[in-house]
């Protein structure tokens, strides 16, 4: 019987041949914990009775949620996040370093056929590179750091298949809106989705990035994408492992197959409070906004930051927008400066803070008030989300955003790329 | 595991970011200060009409969004009892199991905020006392069984040091 590329993936690291819905116990390749949910796993380390972790090489911590830390609370986890790396002797990225979910993928370690778990449940972004990575809890986090292992229950798979050529002005985000909204924010839990079609191959491995990222959004384990030349060209600046990638057989079998043509795509915007309450911009144009983000695990790539540029060169944002800009990564924000992106930005208008989460999760940077609306490139528009339950967020690729700041209001970005 | 309360109804969909916002989860790791923020986007007096021993009940896809441990811990120091739901969110459904909060998929349309239900996890029962009928529970895995046995991951690996499913 044909595998999936989970399916091929749960194989080759638990040394038997499975199939959906079998439980195994795997070896992971990379284990990585947030400042959200690694003081826990911490607490979790010691209540198991874990002495060292399993290899210093395939561990590390990241402080991106709250950084730089905005309060005491914080601050205290993460001193305790600095002592343990510390003492355990693995690598802990410290504020200003960027998001996880970009720079896990930077550091090299994990590609095609790689198999990873992270304390934060956007970890199915590395699916874009032919990893099967995945979402825990601090508990598991702790079991993998430990052990180097962790059980899971091989998902059924939904492939998409997505033909056609992307119109100019929709992007990677706008077709994940799109799929999430079609399929609904439970419509894959527990399953893995497989993305493939001229559409994804057209992709670059920033668009299949979002892709990948937003599968959890569906209810998804994993958003999984086959390797070709562009995966390994991206690698190529950050390692020269040698991974084996893992593609689906002719034979697989799949819990459904749903195709799409994705020529005639308009632009989408996931209105408030759900990601799948998904709609084509038309629909929202004109509403009034009063903050703008780009940035985030979703869509804070250089190739983002590039299209938002482009966008807004010698122009300049609404006078009742406040634009807040958060480069994914250091490596990605140096990259800007050298292209002359964040100088065209900060001269547009917009507040660039430090590599991380930015604004997204509602501890800091950039809290909206009471009635206001928020136009941001992140993956959650979930009531309360950036800290305020009375406030309202759309969600909508980088061009929109771009466009939406510059008019202080959701704009369609078709109108300023020729 | 047999436990006997009152029903505290949702919808479908509740998120994490419902059960404890982001923005008090970054603060501490006192789980009962975390505990009062409980539901308080979908219901600001929640936790003050928890009485212990209660019981959540939603529609499906109950704990979607993000991996926060924070938001079993959060419930189980509210002192909710179990959460009966149609369907759960994957990461927050192991983290139940991990962190030994029971968690029973069934049909929860014939149960009602306010209901008096007795739950029987080993006989795989849920009496609804007020309208006076039985629901079925759909079982649980052997491998997620053993780790509630051994009352959560933590203790599993205490025991085995490592795992032994
Ligand atoms: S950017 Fe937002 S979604 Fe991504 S890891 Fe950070 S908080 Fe989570």
């Amino acid at each position: 019987m044909g595998q999936t590329i989970i399916e091929k993936i749960l194989s080759s690291h638990s040394g038997q041949q499975v199939h959906a819905n079998e439980i195994v116990v795997a070896k992971v390749d990379f284990v990585m914990g947030q400042d959200g949910t690694s003081p826990l796993a911490i607490r979790a380390f010691e209540d198991m009775g874990g002495k060292e972790v399993f290899d210093r090489e395939k561990v590390a911590f990241v402080i991106d949620h709250s950084a730089p830390s905005p309060i005491e609370g914080v601050s205290a986890l993460h001193k305790l996040m600095r002592e343990f790396t510390r003492s355990k002797g693995f690598k802990m990225y410290d504020i200003g370093e960027g998001v996880c979910h970009q720079l896990i993928p930077e550091s090299g370690k994990v590609g095609p056929g790689s198999l990873v778990i992270g304390a934060d449940s956007h970890t199915c972004t590395y699916g874009a590179l032919n990893a099967f990575s995945t979402g825990v809890g601090s508990t598991d986090l702790a079991g993998g750091l430990i052990s180097g292992h962790l059980w899971f229950k091989v998902p059924e798979t939904i492939k998409f298949v997505l033909n056609g050529v992307l119109p100019k002005g929709v992007y990677a985000k706008d077709l994940i809106l799109y799929l999430i909204g079609d399929i609904t924010a439970d419509g894959a839990t527990y399953m893995s989705a497989e993305y493939t079609g001229e559409a994804v191959s057209a992709l670059s491995i920033e668009g299949r990035f979002t892709m990948s990222n937003m599968a959890i959004e569906m209810g998804a384990k994993a958003g999984l994408m086959e390797a070709d030349e562009k995966t390994f060209k991206w690698l190529s600046r950050y390692t020269d492992k040698v991974f084996t990638p893992a593609s689906a057989d002719p034979d697989a079998v799949y819990a459904q197959v749903r195709n799409y043509d994705v020529s005639k795509l308009e632009p989408q915007i996931a209105k408030p409070h759900r990601v799948d309450n998904v709609c084509p911009i038309s629909e929202v144009l004109g509403t009034p906004i009063q903050q703008a983000v780009l940035g985030t695990c979703t869509n804070g790539r250089i190739e983002d930051l590039r299209i938002a540029a482009e966008l807004l060169k010698g122009k300049r944002i609404h006078d009742d927008v406040r634009f807040i800009v958060a480069p994914a990564s250091k490596t990605i924000y140096l990259d800007a400066m050298n292209e002359g992106i964040i100088q065209t930005l900060v001269e547009a208008g917009a507040a660039v803070v430090t590599p991380g989460c930015g604004p997204c999760v509602g501890t800091h940077n950039g809290v909206p008030s009471d009635g206001e609306n928020v136009i941001s490139t992140a993956n959650r528009n979930f009531k309360g989300r950036m800290g305020n339950s009375n406030a309202s967020i759309y969600l909508a690729s980088p061009a929109t955003v771009a466009a939406s700041a510059l008019l202080g209001k959701i704009a369609d970005p078709r109108d300023f790329i020729r | 595991m047999n436990f006997k309360g009152k029903v505290h109804k949702f919808g479908n969909d509740v998120n994490t970011d419902y059960i404890i916002s982001g923005k008090y989860k970054f603060k501490t790791l006192d789980m009962r200060e975390l505990a009062k923020h409980v539901m308080e986007d979908l219901d600001p007096d929640f936790y003050s009409k928890v009485v212990k021993g209660d019981f959540i009940v939603a529609g499906t896809n109950f704990g979607c969004g993000s991996s926060r441990e924070q938001a079993p811990l959060a419930i189980i120091n509210a002192d909710i009892s179990a959460v009966l739901a149609k369907s759960f969110a994957r990461i927050f459904y192991r983290n139940c199991i991990n962190t030994g909060l029971p968690v029973v998929e069934c049909n929860t349309d014939l149960i009602d905020s306010g209901d008096q239900l007795e739950v029987n996890l080993s006989d795989g029962i849920i009496k609804n006392i007020t309208k006076g009928i039985e629901i079925p529970i759909k079982p649980l895995p052997d491998v997620m069984i053993k780790i509630l046995n051994d009352g959560g991951l933590a203790p599993h690996f205490k025991k085995y040091g490592g795992f032994n499913l």
